[in-house]
């Protein structure tokens, strides 16, 4: 058990590793680092020596060292257009970015699990079909049309809810939050269900089909032969087998959570950290780029490693390597 | 010729995919409007009522017409026209060219990419199966759009400015369709794995038949079922991240605008209430991302005989 | 009165192509302490009785007409509440595969106690020391430590135990079999079936095993009843059925089984069955196209294939440390020879390295030792290509499942082309289409049969298909791996007569393996016994049989069904054995 953890955090650590090269290698050879960073009239011999004392006549290795060294403490580097250190960029994004993949997490689940569950078990029933044929809107409608049609109804319309911006925000050592004020609360809304549809609607579909399967398998008629009651076979042992192969792709999928908020944040202007990373791209900021490649890279990969384990813990067929 | 198709369709007809058809509502809605949807596109030139990229015609004095059924529209433009005095009925026409050409191209890309690595994976086995297999599970931990994103984003930083945008449609399209190869693989791994230690393959390989002949006769066109299924969800993912980009800004050049571009040209002119300039190619989007989607969800039960 | 009694049952499937009736009219009843076997091929509706009597019969199956009386209250009719009361407390249920029908995340111990929780009152720890006693009976050895574990703990064989423990863990009246023992090794079969008897007997429950295995009917029942697809052909004493049966049917399906007591000239046809409708056309091997060109070279001296200390490793579990490598050794120095003309049998256990050996001589694996010498040649050391092409035509096989041995979106004219095109054993496409059509009738499909595809023919008619495909390269070595052990015993019994039409008419070399004695003694000249990947021992048929010499060589003999009791009716004897 600890040689399996051990094993994953090497590969982890070599994930990051990785990452952090495609991101160098975009942060030193996409476009001139020195150009860039300084006016039209430096002369030729200026920039020699800001390259010089920038180190960027150094080996690849060397620099690659360097860049990683930065990136573990979090520096990397100023931003193109914006003038600041990225790392306070950073900082100022960071907390909405989350505080909204978190809530939209907790929806997708919190409806995405049960929802899968009752279509799986009452399969023709009205409600299923409602619910299937929501979930086929969940993945038809773009997460950014969704995010319209929300403002539309519920901002234009009907003046219910804000349709752009974080509303108050409360400071709390270096976090902001805005859960604390019922303006922040009401930004949050709109957002965190556009966020959440498409990935409750992935879940529910995904807990529905291995729900179903699992109904079919060998054992569960063994223990319908046993006369237990369809409750009993339901909720213990079809749910537990159905939960242990849902918990890695559910992982996944709400790792990815923080990449989808790039659409959400770009359709509400909500100041996150994929309102900063569309903008880079815009504008070809490298620095904010790689910056932003890293974080992600780290979460996903932190969000993996969680995974792993879990799976580990739950099913006993993993546990017992001897035998 | 036609001798040789005869018994394909005799038996095309009987089988159970086309009687599950017939007897599907939603399958036959879908393909119906899929068809449309596709007629319409490929034959833009021919029936658009208008060139909306043709600068020369487009007159600002139509601009910001609304839609035919509206006092102030026009029956010139049924479905009215945006800030530039473009028809948007045939913007809508012209855009679905475009959603569809990347949308096809990319899940055709992906498909091509995904399927031979996991043939080569699943047949060859060691080594190589691990390191793609490797490539495959890093990749999976990143979800498509970003990794799309990052592709246009380098091909932006590295391309100058008119190439860029020449070259803007075949780079997202190797965006896309990188992102999306590893379903594929995976699933063509398993099934070849399966196939590989079926007694007819190691047939084949008693009579001394070579391991591409394999792969190519015997196991290919038995692991290419399930390859269908997901092309078909995947052609739906492909058409939405296309929008999306386009829609971000990030995705096809200005001058060939998709169904993405189109709204997010609207989204300025919600609040003032112009709201059909973004409505209208939504719907356009939604209509034929939802028909794929449900011909997708009616061939995986058609495909699968142990639902019933 | 009989604990069950079902009368006149009739069950339906609705389907596309309309109403399929899977079980017409049977009648069966079933005492205390009674054991009773239903026996029939597939497709008779044997399991069908056994889930609707039990009330889980699958959509869209249904009981369309018929009685089901345990003791005489009627249990089809019973609302479904009631129906689950019924069932693992007066019914119990034991299916055939013990890897599946356990749930792989809970502990054994939670899955015996909340059966018995459901049905019987008792408290939490009462049913826990229960569950202690079951696996006790059963003979799991360390019962209470056991207990505490999951299914993948067990093996296929214990954890078959368990279930006969989960079945029995209500003390119910009836416990329902189907096919308890298909799933299992030879040994391992006597012993749960030994199990299910004493426990039948001690308790007085009564039993229904349901199987297409003679062996088991003859070993454990007391009444056996006789189904042909979905109808009741014939029922009564074991004794009696086997011994001197009434119907046509009964009578041809006890002729088929191979008998470990009789040698065979051939084995007769089973009339019955529709399958055999073209007869098989018998070659002349001096004027077909089987006996030309045969470019073998010169027969060198001695035997034809010899096999030289051979051995085979296959690593489970690479690492990157040597000593963190896990190997097994499939086949551990084995050493034998086929003479020219012999037919040479190899039987063992599943897991014995036999499947393993006909690989490495037909080429499929290549040995981690030792070599295969074939016709002088040791094609171990070839490296060329094209002359292992050239043995590459002289050996073939025969596979075991012939559902997985043709390419199902390939026409059977292609599958059976697909050699003789590669080695242009033909000079133009109508020569290739015209020897194609002529095998198949060698075999006895047809030639029609070139224009179908594989699953469109039953699995005896697909195994012929392989044979047509084997001999499409006119080898002179066939290797058969289990050939007949996934089919019907009715089929069996046609697909191992064309194997000896072929044989003799041909001059074929044969390895046969099987893991069915009375098979291999009807079929071969010698054989070898295989066990661990070794083997054990190596004589010719009559004498091995009669007076074997090794331990493990007596102790599977021992194991073979008593079918003794079995009628010789219409057998073409050659010689009769004790």
């Amino acid at each position: 058990m600890l040689a399996f953890i051990g094993r994953r955090l090497l590969q982890s650590v070599l994930v990051m590793l990785t990452v952090a090269l495609i991101a160098f290698a975009m942060f030193r050879y996409v476009g001139d680092p020195i150009v860039s960073m300084v006016g039209q009239d430096t002369t030729e011999a200026q920039r020699a020596e800001l390259r010089e004392r920038l180190g960027l006549n150094d080996p690849f290795i060397v620099q690659y060292a360097r860049f990683v060294g930065n990136a573990v403490r979090g520096n990397f580097g100023i931003s193109y257009r914006q003038r600041q250190p990225v790392s306070d960029l950073i900082e100022q994004r960071l907390p909405a970015t989350l505080e909204l993949s978190f809530v939209s997490a907790l929806m997708a689940l919190a409806f995405g699990i049960p929802m899968g569950i009752y279509t799986a078990l009452r399969r023709h029933g009205a409600l299923s079909r409602a619910f299937m044929a929501l979930s086929l809107a969940g993945i038809s409608l773009p997460t950014f049309l969704i995010g319209i049609l929300l403002i539309l109804v519920f901002s234009v319309q009907l003046r219910w809810l804000p349709s752009f911006g974080r509303g108050e925000v409360i400071a709390i050592g270096g976090w902001t939050t805005g859960l604390l004020t019922p303006s922040g609360l009401a930004a949050l809304i709109l957002p965190a269900i556009t966020l959440a549809l498409f990935q409750m609607t992935l879940i529910m579909r995904l807990v529905r089909a291995e729900m179903l399967e699992i109904l079919r398998s060998d054992f569960i008629k063994f223990a319908r032969a046993r006369g237990l009651p369809q409750r009993l076979i339901n909720f213990r042992h079809a749910l537990k087998n159905t939960l242990v192969p849902v918990i890695t792709i559910t992982g996944l999928q709400l790792g990815s959570i923080i990449a989808f908020a790039i659409i959400t944040e770009t359709v509400f202007q909500w100041p996150g950290m994929g309102l900063l990373f569309i903008q880079a791209i815009g504008t070809v900021d490298i620095p904010v780029m790689a910056a932003y490649l890293v974080l992600t890279a780290f979460f996903f990969v932190l969000i993996n490693l969680i995974v792993d384990i879990l799976y580990v813990v739950v099913d006993p067929r993993l546990r017992v390597q001897s035998k | 010729m036609i001798a040789r198709l005869a018994p394909w369709f005799s038996r095309a007809a009987d089988s159970d995919l086309w009687y599950s058809f017939k007897r599907s509502p939603s399958a036959i809605i879908s393909a119906i409007v899929t068809l449309i949807i596709v007629l319409g596109a490929l034959c833009a030139p021919i029936i658009a009522p208008h060139n909306p990229f043709d600068l020369a015609s487009l007159n600002i004095m139509d601009a910001n017409t609304p839609p035919a059924w509206n006092p102030d529209g026009s029956m010139d433009f049924l479905l009215g026209t945006d800030d530039q005095g473009r028809d948007i009925l045939s913007a809508i026409l012209y855009g679905s060219r475009v959603s569809l050409f990347v949308g096809f191209a990319s899940v055709l890309f992906s498909m091509v990419l995904g399927v031979s690595l996991g043939l080569i994976s699943g047949y060859v086995g060691g080594r190589v199966d691990s390191v793609i297999m490797r490539i495959a599970d890093v990749q999976l931990s990143f979800p498509a759009i970003l990794i799309a994103l990052l592709i246009d984003g380098i091909a932006r930083g590295l391309l100058p400015r008119h190439l860029h945008d020449q070259l803007a449609l075949y780079v997202l399209i190797f965006a896309i369709g990188i992102s999306g190869w590893v379903q594929y693989a995976r699933t063509v791994r398993g099934s070849t794995m399966v196939e590989r230690n079926k007694e007819y393959v190691q047939a084949a390989k008693l009579i001394g038949i070579g391991p591409i002949t394999i792969l190519r006769r015997h196991i290919l066109p038995n692991v290419m079922g399930p390859v269908l299924v997901i092309a078909t969800i995947h052609l739906a993912i492909a058409i939405i991240t296309e929008a999306t980009l386009s829609f971000l800004g990030v995705g096809v050049p200005p001058t060939a605008p998709s169904l993405g571009t189109l709204i997010r040209i609207g989204n300025s002119y919600l609040f003032s209430g112009m709201w059909w300039i973004s409505i209208f190619p939504g719907i356009a989007l939604v209509a034929l991302v939802l028909s794929v989607n449900l011909l997708g969800d009616w061939l995986r039960d058609a495909l699968n005989p142990r639902l019933r | 009165m009989a604990l069950l009694d079902i009368a006149q049952m009739r069950i339906e499937f609705a389907s596309r192509r309309g109403t399929m009736v899977a079980v017409d009219g049977v009648s069966l009843s079933l005492d205390r302490g009674e054991i009773l076997g239903v026996v029939g091929e597939s497709g008779a509706g044997k399991s069908t009785i056994g889930n609707a009597v039990i009330g889980l019969l699958e959509y869209p199956g249904r009981l369309a007409s018929g009685e089901v009386h345990l003791d005489g209250q009627r249990i089809d009719t019973l609302s479904e509440p009631d129906k689950r009361k019924v069932r693992g407390r007066r019914i119990g249920m034991i299916f055939q595969d013990p890897l599946t029908s356990l749930d792989p995340l809970q502990t054994v111990e939670s899955q015996l106690v909340e059966t018995m929780l459901v049905h019987l009152d008792l408290t939490h720890k009462q049913a826990q020391q229960r569950a202690i006693d079951l696996l006790r009976q059963v003979g799991i050895d360390e019962p209470e430590l056991r207990v505490k574990q999951y299914p993948h703990q067990f093996s296929g064989g214990m954890r078959q135990r368990v279930v006969i423990a989960l079945a029995l863990c209500c003390e119910p009246e009836i416990i329902i079999a189907d096919e308890p023992t298909t799933a299992l090794d030879v040994s391992i079969q006597a012993q749960i079936l030994d199990l299910l008897r004493k426990l039948c007997k001690e308790k007085q429950v009564g039993m229904i095993i349901i199987t297409h295995d003679m062996g088991v009917i003859a070993d454990i029942t007391d009444r056996v009843a006789v189904l042909y697809r979905g109808k009741l052909v014939e029922h009564g004493p074991t004794a009696k059925i086997l011994g001197n049966p009434d119907h046509a049917y009964t009578r041809s399906l006890i002729s088929a089984v191979p008998r470990p007591d009789i040698k065979l000239r051939r084995f007769p046809l089973v009339t019955y069955i529709e399958d055999v409708r073209t007869p098989a056309k018998p070659v002349d091997i001096a004027t077909h196209w089987l006996g030309q060109r045969r470019d073998f070279g010169q027969q060198s001296e001695g035997p034809l294939v010899q096999v030289q200390d051979i051995g085979m490793r296959f690593v489970l579990k690479n690492a990157f440390l040597a000593r963190n490598r896990r190997t097994l050794d499939a086949v551990k120095h084995v050493n034998l020879s086929v003479a020219q003309g012999e037919v040479f049998g190899l039987v063992g256990e599943s897991g014995s390295g036999k499947s393993t050996v006909a690989r490495l001589i037909s080429g499929l694996y290549t040995p981690s030792g030792g070599s295969v010498i074939f016709n002088g040649t040791n094609l171990t050391e070839l490296k060329d290509e094209k002359r292992m092409n050239a043995f590459r035509r002289q050996i073939q096989m025969v596979f075991q499942d012939p559902f997985s041995s043709l390419n199902p979106r390939m026409r059977v004219l292609d599958i059976v082309a697909e050699p003789i095109r590669f080695h242009k054993l033909a000079d133009n496409e109508t020569q290739v289409r015209s020897v194609v059509a002529d095998l198949l009738d060698v075999v006895g499909l047809g030639a029609s049969a070139a224009q179908r595809y594989p699953h469109e023919f039953s699995g005896g008619q697909r195994q012929r298909i392989c044979i047509a495909r084997a001999l499409a390269t006119r080898p002179r070595f066939l290797i058969c791996d289990e050939p007949t052990s996934a089919l019907d015993v009715s089929i069996q019994a046609q697909i191992l007569n064309l194997l000896k039409d072929l044989q003799e008419q041909l001059g074929l070399t044969m390895l046969f393996i099987s893991h069915d004695l009375p098979v291999i003694r009807q079929m071969c000249d010698r054989v070898g016994v295989m066990r661990h990947g070794e083997l054990l021992e190596v004589a010719d048929t009559e004498t091995l049989f009669t007076t074997p010499q090794h331990a493990y060589t007596k102790h599977l003999l021992g194991l073979m069904p008593q079918l003794q009791v079995m009628s010789t009716e219409g057998l073409e004897i050659e010689t009769m054995r004790a």
